[in-house]
């Protein structure tokens, strides 16, 4: 197949405990090894049992940052999923179901219904989830596949469940693969090969993986959806990468243990929802003040409150922005998919580490969660590591130590606690140079306003170590679409779709928030011909960041606040009605309802 | 015990001088908090402990401006959190010496998740409490072990709320060395803490540390008359329950002294595998080897 040609999407839906997670990982396993592009999306509840679960994966032979547009094949584990979803295959779309426990819909012109006797192929086995094996059969044989290729990889998932449960599967899976020869018409384009095999991961791991190359010694969490991946991959990798991994009480010993672990030299880090971060923003003001470089992930979902625990939303900018009590910065990144997730990390934290300041990433539920396909010699596990200006061993100072010495960097070298003869005390309150409190000296304005100004010297110093946006696409474009964090590939492929329907645009993806590089921004948009700011969320958070921080305004705005992420033609359909006049603000129809 | 002036500093001034902050402690002259601090220079010294070996972490109050008056690392952090920041900094380099000192409200009060955590984890790390049952730095309201009917800022009428047992709770939560002190009686309270240091284990010792300002029904007078220590007593610090009933009594009668010493129950840090070898991981090389990042990218295939 020629490159950019191939798109398959597949959708797997049914109840919380169906089993949805094993045929999807199956799957997804199967086309990253055969070395296709993937990116899934898992549509779910915060339940265990019942509810309704839409797992999408799409693939192509090219690489993809969204679930796409179009359904070309349903898997149905229950009458609720036919039900629903359905209406979304068209003409040579597939929809496969238990004929024994689930009655076909109304289904499109050119839509073929899979049938499939579960009870009779499977020997009326008792086992509960056998319609799934027999599914993958199916699928495996619609798809063009040899059986040996799903054989392989039912051996690999079950076999350290020992033969016994190995042989069922591998039969019901035959039974189904055989069935749907005889009964149903397979893909006229069988699936293509890649350049070589890729990897999996979710943005998670990715988060976690870039932690461990950055050097993390000391982790610590408070389970809380959608960032609990970061902690299940630093639990199971601890023992073997040397990391302290430790479950805290709650998201306010957490930030405060990392703190500690910091202070005398590790590199710490911690990952949360906005819940979870909300309790740790004292936290992140006390880094802030007594100079101890940590990094705080803040993966965002559906707020306010315990809000949507389950879905994704970009509702926390301000609250990064805002996170503690006082007038200090801190480093704010937001990264754009999987692979930037794990390279946001040590990138952060080399920065941390120089400015000896509190450092956030912010992400969301559609990163976190998202399972990402990934070139395996595209993920350096070893990046440069910079720990900045730190005593981590030495002779004794020459005359008295500083902690807080107000240098022109503003930078303070910091001694590692148990290194002998730099004793000394890091405080909350305002200090002195030496560290001595000032928070309650009768009056000493000046000293205050001195060390004001070196914290804040540190971080004005960062901006020029950081790359500046620029806009990808034609200079000269009818729209400029801007975005920030995880709608850069979606925003990239509604472009794409666009250019088909004769609108010309280019995108301003911002991913540093904090130092932001807003000349660089008004230069880009100032220049643009007309400007539509994309975002996950009800009241424009960024678009009154960009406000507040160069002074510009935009003409349109696309947001959506109903829990799913963008699919591209939400962005075209958007841009399409502004373009003709009819709205400067577009709200897209969430057609998928899960 | 008599006519120990707790305003001065009982040590001799040359050898205590190994343990003085860079400032003088700003706390009210006779503030029970000086017997503490006095208390702890000396047990630091007949230990032969380097200010660099020791780390102190506190919180938020008249007492835990400790650190700034004490000649060690130290940390000054949030009300409430010492005990949190003090775990992840013991746990990252296990090799120093964790005190962490605070009061009453700091510990037991916006701290009390973490003093239960801390205490179930079994966290080596010697804390000790300056509890003067009032909030002292925020100019005298109710505190967790404020006795009933105390009349306070904040309880003006008396207070409603039956008090917090730090010894009890401590125990019940798991805690390895559980001891109370009294603060005028600094040769008793400084050996309590050569103990506490000594202990590998989470150790808590809870001291009487009256505040001469704010709170005149918990005096020094008070307690003198009433404190009498365990060690006098036959107490068994193997028996939990033994400890749990001296701990309750509350009257003419106050015990101080060691409560239970549990001495088989592993640190946290020496049940973490990760700390089996290869020195605090804040000591440890950053970089992944070729190994590791070579069993991550097999596990993403
Ligand atoms: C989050 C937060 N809440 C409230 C305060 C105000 N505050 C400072 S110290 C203190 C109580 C101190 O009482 P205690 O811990 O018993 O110390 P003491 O002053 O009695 O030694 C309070 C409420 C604060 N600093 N931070
Ligand atoms: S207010 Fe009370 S606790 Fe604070 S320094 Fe004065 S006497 Fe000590
Ligand atoms: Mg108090």
């Amino acid at each position: 197949m020629s490159s950019g040609q191939f798109e398959f999407t597949l959708a797997i839906g049914g109840a919380a405990g169906q089993g949805i997670a094993t045929p999807g990982s199956i799957l997804a396993r199967l086309f990253t090894r055969r070395g296709l592009w993937l990116y899934a999306y898992n549509a779910y509840q915060s339940i265990i049992r019942g509810g309704h679960i839409y797992l999408t994966m799409r693939i192509s032979d090219r690489q993809i940052y969204s679930h796409g547009d179009s359904l070309d094949m349903l898997l149905c584990l229950n009458q609720d999923t036919m039900d629903r979803h359905l209406g979304l295959l068209g003409a040579g779309g597939r929809a496969i179901y238990n004929s024994d426990t689930i009655k076909p819909g109304e289904a499109a012109d050119g839509v073929q219904l899979c049938p499939m006797p579960v009870k009779q192929l499977s020997n009326r086995s008792r086992n509960r989830v056998i319609q799934n094996t027999i599914a993958l059969g199916v699928i495996t044989n619609l798809l063009g596949l040899e059986f040996d290729v799903l054989e392989q990889a039912l051996k690999l998932q079950f076999g350290r469940k020992g033969d016994a449960v190995v042989n069922e599967n591998v039969t019901a899976a035959r039974a189904g693969y055989d069935y749907a020869i005889e009964n149903f018409q397979p893909l006229s384009e069988p699936l293509p090969t890649g350049a070589k095999p890729l990897a999996l991961w979710t943005g998670n791991d990715a988060l976690a993986m870039g932690g461990a190359a950055a050097g993390v010694k000391f982790y610590s969490a408070y389970p809380m959806s959608p960032s609990t991946g970061v902690l299940h991959w630093m639990a199971r990798n601890a023992r073997d990468l040397g990391i302290m991994v430790r479950q805290a009480e709650d998201e306010i010993s957490v930030a405060n243990m990392v703190i500690g672990a910091a202070h005398v030299g590790a590199r710490a880090m911690c990952a949360t929802s906005g819940g979870g971060f909300a309790l740790m923003t004292e936290a992140v003001g006390s880094a802030a003040m007594m100079e101890i470089p940590a990094v705080f992930i803040n993966v965002m979902r559906a707020g306010p409150s315990t809000g949507v625990p389950t879905k994704t939303e970009q509702g926390d900018l301000w609250q990064a922005l805002g996170a503690s009590q006082g007038d200090f910065e801190r480093l704010i990144v937001a990264p754009t998919d999987a692979l930037d997730a794990f390279n946001v990390v040590p990138e952060i934290f080399n920065l941390c580490d120089q400015a000896q300041c509190p450092g956030i990433v912010i992400t969301d539920l559609l990163i976190s969660e998202g399972t990402f396909s990934a070139d395996p010699d595209g993920i350096d596990l070893y990046p440069e590591i910079d720990r900045g200006e730190m005593i981590a061993n030495g002779a004794a100072p020459n005359g008295e130590y500083l902690r807080y010495k107000d240098t022109e960097s503003g930078v303070s070298p910091r001694a590692l606690p148990g290194v002998p003869g730099y004793a000394h005390v890091v405080a909350t309150d305002e200090h002195d140079q030496d560290s001595v409190l000032i928070s309650d000296e009768f009056t000493d304005p000046h000293k205050r306003r001195r060390m004001v100004e070196k914290r804040a010297r540190k971080i004005a110093n960062i901006i020029e170590q950081i790359p500046a946006p620029e806009l990808q696409g034609p200079e000269d474009a009818d729209v400029t679409l801007i975005g920030w964090g995880s709608t850069e590939g979606v925003i990239g492929e509604a472009i794409e779709q666009l250019a088909d329907k004769g609108i010309t645009a280019n995108q301003l993806a911002i991913r540093w928030i904090v130092p932001f590089h807003a000349q660089a921004v008004i230069n880009a948009v100032s220049r643009a011909k007309r400007t539509i700011i994309v975002e996950n969320n009800y009241s424009g958070q960024f678009y009154r960041y960009l406000r507040s921080e160069t002074g510009l305004s935009v003409d349109g705005h696309i947001r959506k606040y109903d829990g799913e992420p963008f699919m591209p033609h939400h962005i075209v359909d958007g841009v399409i009605e502004q373009v003709a006049g009819k709205t400067d603000h577009y709200i897209p129809y969430q057609e998928i309802m899960v | 015990m008599d006519g120990i002036d707790t305003r001065q500093l009982v040590l001799d001034p040359e050898t205590a001088n190994d343990y003085k902050g860079r400032v003088d402690p700003d706390w009210c002259p006779g503030c029970g908090d000086f017997g503490v601090l006095n208390s702890m220079r000396k047990a630091c010294l007949d230990m032969g402990l380097k200010p660099h070996e020791i780390l102190t972490v506190s919180g938020i109050g008249c007492s835990s401006n400790f650190p700034g008056y004490f000649n060690s690392y130290g940390m000054h952090t949030l009300h409430g959190r010492a005990l949190a920041v003090a775990t992840g900094a013991k746990m990252a380099n296990h090799e120093l010496n964790v005190v962490v000192t605070g009061g009453d409200g700091d510990g037991y009060g916006i701290g009390g998740n973490h003093f239960t955590h801390t205490a179930r984890r079994n966290v080596d790390l010697t804390y000790i409490v300056m509890d003067n049952e009032i909030y002292g730095l925020t100019t005298g309201q109710l505190s967790p072990t404020s006795s009933l009917d105390m009349k306070t800022k904040s309880s003006p009428y008396g207070s409603i709320e039956f008090p917090f047992n730090p010894i009890t709770s401590a125990i019940m939560n798991g805690a390895t060395f559980v001891a109370r002190g009294f603060s005028s009686d600094t040769r008793h309270l400084s050996m309590l803490m050569q103990q506490a240091i000594e202990h590998k284990g989470f150790s808590l010792i809870s001291i009487f540390s009256p505040c001469i300002t704010f709170n005149h029904d918990n005096t020094v007078k008070f307690f003198k008359r009433r404190v009498k220590k365990l060690e006098d007593e036959n107490h068994d610090t193997g028996d939990w329950k033994a400890a749990c009933e001296k701990a309750m009594v509350w009257g003419d009668t106050i015990y101080t002294g060691l409560f239970l010493h549990v001495k088989d129950r592993p640190s946290l840090d020496a049940a973490e595998p990760v700390l089996d070898e290869g020195g605090p991981i804040a000591h440890r090389t950053e970089a992944l080897t070729k190994e590791q990042g070579d069993r991550i990218i097999s596990r993403m295939m």
